[in-house]
């Protein structure tokens, strides 16, 4: 069974050619790290987010591997820069077929 | 002699002050809320929705808002209406006496799921109770806390104050020995806050994710070495409403983050 969940995407809207902009993206997700145990004993198991890639108009900008460190509900900030008008797609996948996207829309003047 | 006993004493206070040591409980523009205290980052993570954690709390009390439940297969909205509208400053009068039962918000939500809307109550720290008790209460955020006092309401105040003033645990200390007479020094490098509630649900930093304040109060008692107060106990709601009522006036920050 795949599970997904909600994400939220900060960015500019519009910016100039060859402007950096900054992308922050939060996501939901418990990120539970496999090493911890249940009151009675047992270990519960790893489910966390793996990856994260950021495409714009198809083309990979952004990716990242998450590991059972990570805090739950992780943040990512990062730039790139701004080269034409089009769209900005973010993908999370992870375990138990965990997988979430989200599309965001950048005007190039 | 006595004079000079007098000028000693006169010293000592004034050496006290100079010293910053101070041992009442701060009162009206002398509180602060726990938000002054902490990093740019994090205030800055409670300011922007996008960047709050607990705004995916917050969504998702908004779809439980909407969503039918129970036997009478109704939504909180059928009856409610608009949040914005019917819920606006709720949050911030609460705990309240409901037919004489003193209730915190959770357990107001859980006697309209179970007595209108005929369902089964939401758990304790589950991830529904939080999520609409969360969404309830962003609808009174920027509002000033308001316990309205009543003779009836007086005695689970007084009973609230003693529970504050209490020792308590293996390290035989009060809430107020900490949150009122020392707020504002130092415990192992971090500020002592001077504890008002004044955004709960809150999503903090250290549990990963949202709690109520009852989470919060027995988090603190475990800190004590003291046997915590059990969920809907009638000590942990008295204890909430003098917090409550202590923080009165204060804004609503709903939905806060802390560390």
């Amino acid at each position: 069974m795949s599970k997904t969940s909600r994400t939220l995407v900060t960015m500019p809207a519009t910016a100039r050619k060859d402007e950096i902009i900054e992308i922050r993206i939060i996501v939901q997700h418990d990120m539970e790290t496999g090493f911890r145990h249940s009151e009675q004993g047992v270990r519960i198991e790893r489910d966390i987010i793996r990856e994260f890639i950021c495409t714009y108009n198809g083309v990979e900008v952004f990716r990242a591997d998450l590991h059972p460190a990570i805090a739950a509900n992780p943040m990512i900030t990062f730039t790139t820069l701004a080269t034409e008008s089009g769209t900005l797609e973010f993908n999370w996948k992870g375990d138990n077929d965990y997988a979430s996207s989200a599309t965001s829309k950048l005007t190039v003047t | 002699m006595i004079v000079k006993f007098l000028k000693q004493l006169v010293f000592l206070f004034a050496l006290l002050s100079a010293l910053g040591v101070s041992f009442a409980d701060p009162t009206g523009q002398d509180r602060q809320s726990s938000y002054v205290l902490m990093s740019g980052q994090t205030q800055a993570m409670q300011n922007d929705p996008a960047q709050n954690p607990a705004t995916f709390w917050v969504l998702d009390g908004q779809t439980l808002w909407q969503t039918p439940a129970g036997k009478s297969n109704k939504s909180c909205a059928q009856c409610h209406g608009q949040a914005e509208q019917s819920m606006k400053g709720v949050a911030a009068s609460f705990p309240r006496l409901v037919d004489n039962k003193l209730l915190n918000l959770e357990a107001q939500i859980n006697q309209c799921r179970t007595e209108r809307q005929q369902a089964a109550p939401f758990a304790h720290e589950s991830k529904d109770s939080l999520s609409i008790a969360a969404y309830v209460a962003t609808q009174s955020k920027g509002m000033p806390i308001t316990i309205v006092e009543s003779p009836a309401l007086d005695k689970h105040l007084q009973a609230g104050r003693q529970l504050f003033e209490q020792r308590m645990g293996q390290l035989n200390l009060s809430c107020a020995q900490c949150h009122a007479e020392r707020s504002g020094l130092k415990l192992a490098g971090n500020v002592i806050p001077q504890a008002h509630p004044t955004g709960y649900p809150i999503y903090r930093l250290e549990w990963q994710t949202v709690g109520s304040l009852e989470r919060r109060l027995r988090n603190c008692m475990t800190g004590v070495r003291a046997e915590p107060y059990m969920f809907d106990s009638r000590e942990i709601v008295d204890l909430e409403l003098y917090l409550m009522w202590r923080a009165r006036g204060m804004l609503v920050e709903t939905p806060a983050v802390r560390p």
